[in-house]
């Protein structure tokens, strides 16, 4: 017992002094960058085909802009690890500018950092930042949903089933507005097709991800798209079983040479080289900012050989009435209980606030919330 | 871990030094172990065409080198030492515990849910001590119940620990996300926040929590239980030979519950620093993966009490540095995990040498 007490000490005091040795003896560490530093965090894996892989594409855009320095750090936790890799960045790397790329990060983590260090500019990609919080943070992001409807749009005219399957992480507002959006899109070009969801409950599931595609096959769906952090196992599944398939988040075009249509992708790019002209310039960054295909902010996956010319024309249209401001909720419109969401020639604005909270499925749509 | 028998305590010299020689071999070959490993992981870098040397000189940099990079190791240790004895006490009854995650994830529900009705009238302090309470109570029942169920039914510890932990995170599911959810966050389901006025701050001048010093003092105190009580005295006859514990009339029974359910008290108050300290509130943050993590802590430790703190400290300054190699050589994420993954084979093969070296043998014996 009290030998092997004494003995770990010693060996943690002997590997300490051999690192040491290593450290002081050949400090050959990269110096640190003399322009702008910009640190980027993700919750799970660069390479993941969905959000992390969307915001780690734009941050190789970044690193092409002249001095500019990106450090990434891959698979932080929402935990403490969040605020400690952030210091990390700020004291060791010298970060100006931080984006925090998962939701979990914001508060507390992402906030007491900027209470802690009020030079450094922080930056979350979820629509969190109220009056208030720190002047130093902010919020940016993008309407994927205006992207999921010009899917919709592509997929209703593709489906020969009128059939299209959806799976889903989390029946939270969010999701819930994405397939309210794709079903609106696929409602508009085909009023016969039904959209049909599953929820996995999970942001990553991969298991229950493939349970829920395959089911969704099996129920006669010929296009599947989804909402889950990494939409590769739906795609590749909906590949497998030789049905059509939508993207999310990033391209998963690879995944499906042959029944790829297109995708709903952030352009994060967009926001991330303008954040970093203008601390160049010495400007201030805005605290809040969203928008779809008006900023820029979200695209669409080129399109895949399932595509028809049909439907890559009328995508087109949408995408383009989209940007000019036409709303895709357009009355009338019921809920999946029968009430009335819009009414009779009347219309929600894309950018409507009470559509942030949205907590329901849309007529049309088959599946529980619950 | 078999137990040496202290000698009675005597100032000859020559007892001296065999006591010094036989404590060597704990020392030299877990040294040699970790320098093994670091060789095997440089050609592994070598291969990836890196610098092994850069490599190592930013481990050290990022978890030891500056004052922020010890505040960041001891943060990403705290947690690790008391989800380390979650395994370590259960090992001296020769109970293999591998569950303590549960425990931690349903301890800091359980202090996150207590705290609900109390803010809004309780001075902090009360509900603080509330919250620990209730998580060291959830996360002993917890891990109690394993041990129940191996002494009274015959159920592997191992195995149950491990599939009750997926019952624990189903129901911080199942409440977070329905009954008990903040309505006001509609994205990340949560409990309702403790508020800040509730929270325990960091040791002054420190980014450092104070689950770091109640880590260290509950390993302080287990070490005195196990190794200074009858208690620990019959815990260890137990661990050597449940048999010759029973014939001993040992209350063996008792002894697995009580140590069991101290360890689950430990790893539920590892949640309540999660809770308390750092989120404020229960959400599924809590599935951090630390009991699993301090299952390793705990086999490099021996299952040592005492080990435990610098081998956490160790693994925290591995993961703070993870961060610092992952920005600066643009390695994966997986390569840390890759360096520990090597160690721990290296240290368990490394466990084969012990008494084949005539060097580390006392002269006397």
């Amino acid at each position: 017992m009290l030998h092997s007490m004494i003995n770990r000490r010693a060996l943690l005091k002997g590997t300490g002094a051999g690192a040491l040795a290593l450290g002081s003896g050949l400090m050959s560490l990269p110096a640190r960058a003399a322009g702008l530093t910009i640190g980027i965090l993700y919750v799970g894996p660069r390479d993941d085909f969905g959000w992390n892989q969307a915001h780690a594409v734009a941050a190789a855009a970044l690193k092409e802009v002249p001095d500019v320095t990106v450090v990434e750090e891959e698979n932080v936790p929402e935990t403490i690890s969040v605020a400690q890799s952030m210091e990390s960045m700020i004291s060791l790397d010298g970060a100006n500018l931080i984006f925090a790329t998962s939701f979990g990060y914001y508060n507390p983590f992402m906030v007491d950092m900027a209470k802690k260090y009020p030079d450094v500019q922080f930056r979350h990609a979820a629509p969190l930042w109220v009056d208030g919080d720190p002047t130093n943070a902010g919020s940016y992001f993008g309407q994927l949903d205006q992207a999921h409807y010009v899917d919709g749009i592509a997929a209703g005219l593709c489906t020969k089933t009128n059939k299209l399957g959806f799976v889903a992480a989390k029946p939270i507002g969010t999701v819930l507005r994405n397939i309210n959006s794709f079903a609106m899109g696929v409602k508009k070009v085909n009023p016969a097709a039904t959209v049909q969801v599953i929820f996995t409950g999970e942001w990553s599931m991969p298991v229950r991800e493939a349970e829920a595609a395959n089911a969704l096959v099996d129920a006669g769906c010929d296009v599947l798209t989804c909402h889950v952090d990494g939409p590769k196992v739906v795609i590749e599944t909906a590949e497998g079983r030789g049905v059509m398939s939508c993207g999310h988040n990033a391209s998963q075009a690879p995944l499906a040479p042959k029944g790829f249509i297109t995708g709903a992708e952030y352009k994060w790019e967009t926001i991330y080289k303008d954040y970093a002209a203008k601390l160049a310039a010495g400007e201030a960054l805005p605290n809040f900012i969203g928008g779809g295909f008006d900023l820029d902010f979200v695209q669409n996956t080129p399109y895949g050989a399932a595509a028809t010319p049909e439907a890559i024309a009328a995508a087109d249209t949408a995408r383009a009435d989209v940007k000019a401001g036409k709303p895709i909720f357009v009355g009338p419109l019921k809920k999946q209980d029968g009430s009335v969401l819009v009414a009779e020639g009347a219309s929600l604005d894309n950018y409507a606030p009470e559509l942030n909270g949205t907590d329901y499925l849309i007529e049309g749509v088959v599946g529980s919330i619950t | 871990m078999a137990d040496i028998p202290v000698p009675a305590p005597s100032f000859a010299f020559s007892e001296v030094l065999d006591r010094i020689r036989r404590s060597a071999e704990y020392v030299v070959i877990p040294l040699l172990a970790l320098a093994a490993s670091a060789v095997l992981f440089s050609v592994f870098l070598l291969f990836l065409g890196k610098n092994p040397i850069d490599f190592y000189s930013l481990v050290w940099r990022g978890g030891f080198g500056t004052s922020f990079s010890w505040q960041n190791t001891l943060v990403r240790a705290s947690p690790l030492i008391l989800a380390g004895l979650c395994v370590a006490i259960p090992a001296r009854l020769g109970m293999v515990v591998i569950g303590g995650e549960g425990a931690l994830v349903l301890g800091g529900f359980a202090a996150a849910v207590i705290a609900i009705p109390m803010v809004a009238w309780s001075p902090a302090p009360l509900t603080l001590l509330m919250m620990m309470i209730a998580a060291m109570a959830v996360g002993g029942i917890w891990i109690g119940f394993v041990g129940y169920l191996r002494h009274y039914r015959g159920i592997n510890e191992t195995i149950s620990s491990l599939l009750l932990s997926y019952i624990a995170v189903s129901i911080l599911n199942f409440f977070v996300e329905g009954a008990l959810r903040d309505p006001s966050d509609p994205n990340k389901p949560s409990t309702m926040p403790i508020g800040p006025d509730t929270m325990i701050g960091a040791i002054p001048g420190t980014s450092v929590h104070w689950g770091l010093v109640a880590g260290i003092i509950a390993c302080i105190a287990t070490w005195v239980l196990m190794n200074r009580t009858t208690f620990g005295f019959a815990a260890r006859i137990t661990g050597g030979n449940v048999r010759a514990a029973m014939a001993q009339g040992l209350p063996v029974g008792r002894l697995v519950l009580v140590s069991t359910a101290l360890a689950g008290a430990c790893a539920g108050l590892a949640g309540f620093f999660e809770v308390a300290a750092i989120h404020g509130k229960a959400n599924a943050s809590l599935i951090a993966g630390y009991g699993f993590t301090g299952i390793l802590v705990s086999f490099l430790a021996r299952h040592n009490p005492l080990a435990i703190i610098p081998v956490a400290i160790f693994l925290g300054g591995i993961d703070a540095a993870g961060g610092l190699v992952q920005r600066r050589m643009e390695l994966p994420d997986a390569t840390v995990q890759v360096l520990q993954g090597l160690m721990f084979l290296v240290l368990l093969v490394s466990e084969t040498l012990y008494g084949r070296f005539s060097i580390f043998k006392a002269k006397g014996a």
